[in-house]
């Protein structure tokens, strides 16, 4: 056991420390420390940057253009991404459909999308979810049914984060009623231009539209849009969770946070109650970084045997709970440290045009709408709840 | 020993209630929030007719010289619809403080304007860096001719927008060090407004005075002990409001999570969910405990004793409310799946406002560093 960086890999991290000091504006920095969401416009500029350096298809295979790194590498470039208040990839396109596409999509699937994913051209999103088709996924209804060389698909998915910008959606449909519930799911791709489509905004608690609804209305999509074999829909979505749920930990993201919780404790901005002498808050504080330190070699540990060549399995569940639950109690620690000044709502503060008189500590009135909006994380990706079950059922086998 | 209601808070009880049921839904509450004075005027003139404006004030100047308890019954009962009148900045907070240190004058001269409606106050007591200790306010008064007045800065004044009056706490312009009282008039001369939202629906605002004229309130310039009194009320105001926010909350996702169905079940048959709605359940049993041991407590009486056993009460509400709020908002977030963390159900907002009333007069890590620390040093 070992985690020192070799020769190579301390330069390879020089590289991506140079990377971000070159190509990353204070200006875009400026959100993480304020809890806020990239726009469009500056992620799409980000991903763009990564991919003239080569660095876009982080997980992906060498030969769609992806870096080939080792699980190390990854780490170190997760780490210093997390330091130098970077953009995340959006990882509808880069690290879900991608990988659904380049192991289950034919030749020509591949031609056709992975270039413009890769290259930031496209944007996706993820239409899984539906009204009443939450965690229990398969129990989804929007239907497409075949008509000579199309299929038309009815129904409605919801929860589409930032579907508002999306060129493209990759849907669970069901094609057929037939046999389980998950046996008549497919995989397919939808066009978001196509007549029929319909997105519509939903308003989170922190009064911005992060997430829609998504109608479609007998909307024609050509049968080459199906992925790999009509039925099979169910088995692909499990792998690409799996993905999502390793991505999920943000651990790198969280001690960034951590990181900036402590300059904060050490420098309190005027207005800010004293909380440094505060033990009750301070232990807080570090019961957090301790968990942290542990979730971050559990999260080693799992790099490590995706490195020896196993999938990830349904250990990696527990990255998922505790990352989620440690970026939660991080956005308390905001909260407090915010004090009164968690009460204004004046989110325009945060907009392009600004917001005058600016109410300072600058980062304070976020703190609250950014706690609000993240207890998502629990819920998405398969709720902690369901989490839980797959490790009680698949891990335990109770 | 009797936990029953006596007849008047029966009365606020069900008045307050039938309010909230009949006239105040979500949206109607919503549109109040983002109307232009952010809460209903006629709302404020039924407040005064219904003798809520009334409640703490003594009788002799038109109250119904209630306590802390009665004001327990009606926060509880408002609470449930996240109202947005200013009722806690006007009565509990500015209006409490000129009952308990105004000198007869100006209890003659003001109370009848609260108690009718027609007079709206707002309390810039702690500054934002102070939480809850008033030793460290900045705001300095001073003599100026025959007068006085004020210069300093005050942060995220609950209502200010709507007040006409301004109770401020400062240090004393007999530069003793003392903190006092003072009143202002909310557009005087030298007071510059930064008004905003707050994210539980309700307004606040930003406050600078510059040599602004005011007047001692009551005959002493030592306000701590009146200034103390008043943050404990309004600690049972805002955890008896959380209490019935809680309620509601436990009572919503209960009722959700057996109309809500996933793998063809009710999620309420999930036995993890029973037992996290079954926490939800006894925090809010706990905390109205809580609630009912300081509200008592904190209505008792002037005594040395007694005053510091309001006091210790007082913190360990805030606290106790504050762990309740966290587990009860959160879980009931949770449940809802989805639909917890969007803006267009109430419980989000039930959230919210529980979020920010710990934020207020303390939050439950500082109440209890506080204890803490006074325990260690015994
Ligand atoms: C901000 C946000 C963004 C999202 N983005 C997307 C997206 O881009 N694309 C997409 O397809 N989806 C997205 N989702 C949807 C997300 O995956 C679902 O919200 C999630 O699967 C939970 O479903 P639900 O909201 O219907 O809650 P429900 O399934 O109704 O669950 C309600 C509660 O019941 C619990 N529960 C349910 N079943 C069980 C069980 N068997 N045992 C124990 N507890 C159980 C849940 O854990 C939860 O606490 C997003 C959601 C949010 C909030």
């Amino acid at each position: 056991m070992n985690i020192n960086f070799s020769e190579q890999e301390l330069a390879f991290q020089q590289e991506v420390q140079t990377f971000f000091r070159e190509k990353l504006p204070e200006s875009v920095q400026a959100h993480i420390d304020n809890g806020l969401s990239f726009s469009a416009e500056v992620t799409v500029a980000y991903q763009k940057a990564l991919y003239n350096k080569g660095w876009a298809g982080i997980n992906w295979p060498v030969e769609h253009g992806g870096t080939g790194w080792t699980p190390t590498q990854k780490y170190i470039f997760q780490t210093e991404s997390a330091k130098a208040k970077a953009p995340r990839q959006i990882p509808f396109g880069y690290s879900m459909v991608a990988p659904i596409i380049y192991t289950f999509g034919n030749e020509e699937q591949k031609q056709r999308f992975l270039p413009d994913i890769l290259a930031s051209n496209t944007w996706w999103c993820q239409g899984y979810s539906e009204p009443n088709a939450g965690s229990d996924l398969a129990g989804l209804k929007t239907r497409a049914v075949r008509d000579g060389d199309h299929y038309i698909v009815n129904g409605t998915k919801t929860w589409t984060t930032l579907g508002h910008h999306a060129d493209w959606i990759f849907c669970l449909v069901r094609t057929s009623d037939e046999g389980s519930k998950q046996k008549g799911i497919s995989f397919l791709l939808i066009d978001m231009t196509s007549p029929g489509v319909s997105v519509k905004p939903i308003i989170t608690l922190d009064g911005r539209r992060e997430v829609n609804e998504v109608a479609f209305q007998d909307v024609k999509v050509p049968v080459e849009n199906l992925v790999g074999e009509e039925g099979r829909g169910w088995t692909y979505a499990k792998v690409l969770l799996t993905h999502e749920r390793t991505n999920i930990a943000g651990v790198a993201v969280s001690k960034q946070r951590l990181s900036a919780l402590y300059d904060l404790l050490n420098q309190p901005p005027a207005g800010c109650p004293d909380l440094k002498n505060n033990s009750v808050f301070m232990s807080r504080v570090v019961q957090v970084e301790m968990e942290l330190k542990a979730l971050e070699f559990t999260d080693l540990r799992v790099l490590s045997s995706v490195s020896t060549g196993t999938a990830p399995g349904p250990e990696s569940s527990i990255l998922k709970i505790k990352g989620t639950e440690i970026q939660q109690a991080l956005d308390e620690l905001y909260v407090e440290i915010a004090g009164i000044y968690a009460l204004p709502f004046v989110p325009e503060q945060y907009d392009e045009a600004g917001y005058e008189p600016r109410i300072e500590p600058f980062f304070a009135p976020n703190a609250a709408p950014h706690y609000y909006n993240n207890r998502k994380v629990t819920i998405y990706g398969g709720s902690n709840e369901i989490q839980k079950n797959i490790i009680a059922k698949q891990v335990l086998g109770l | 020993m009797d936990f029953a209601l006596n007849d008047i808070q029966q009365m606020l009880k069900d008045s307050a209630g039938k309010f909230i049921h009949n006239d105040y839904d979500f949206e109607t509450r919503q549109k109040y929030s983002h109307s232009e004075l952010g809460y209903s005027e006629d709302n404020w003139q039924l407040f005064a007719e219904l003798g809520w404006l009334a409640l703490p004030f003594a009788e002799e100047f038109g109250g119904l010289d209630g306590n802390a308890t009665d004001l327990m019954v009606l926060m509880t009962e408002l609470g449930k619809g996240l109202i947005v009148e200013p009722y806690l900045s006007t009565v509990v907070l500015a209006g409490n403080a000129i009952q308990r240190g105004g000198t007869a004058e100006q209890k003659e001269a003001l109370i009848g304007g609260i108690v009718g409606g027609e007079l709206k106050l707002a309390f810039a007591g702690l500054e934002a860096q102070s939480a809850t200790d008033i030793s460290s306010i900045n705001t300095q008064a001073s003599t100026a001719g025959s007068g006085l007045v004020l210069n300093g800065k005050k942060q995220v004044v609950l209502h200010a927008q709507s007040a006409d009056k301004l109770v401020v706490a400062a240090r004393s312009h007999n530069n003793n060090g003392n903190i006092a009282l003072y009143l202002v008039d909310a557009n005087a001369e030298g007071v510059a407004a930064h008004h905003y939202p707050t994210n539980d629906g309700a307004r606040a605002s930003d406050l600078t005075f510059t040599n602004v004229a005011a007047e001692l309130l009551g005959d002493s310039d030592d306000a701590a002990a009146v200034i103390q009194a008043v943050l404990n009320d309004a600690i049972v105001a805002v955890s008896a409001e959380a209490v019935g926010v809680m309620d509601k909350m436990l009572a919503a996702t209960v009722e959700y999570t057996k109309v809500r169905k996933q793998f063809d079940v009710p999620i309420s048959t999930f036995q993890i969910l029973q037992h996290n709605m079954v926490d939800m359940f006894m925090e809010c049993e706990q905390a109205r405990s809580m609630l009912y041991y300081a509200a008592i407590t904190i209505g008792g009486g002037n005594s040395e004793e007694q005053v510091a056993e309001a006091n210790k009460a007082s913190q360990f509400l805030k606290w106790k409310v504050g762990q309740a709020a966290r587990l009860v908002g959160q879980t009931a977030v949770q449940l809802h799946g989805g639909m917890g963390v969007t803006d267009e159900l109430d419980v989000g907002h039930m959230f919210k406002r529980l979020t920010m009333i710990n934020t207020l007069f303390g939050s439950m890590d500082i109440h209890l560093d506080n204890l803490v620390k006074q325990r260690q040093a015994a």
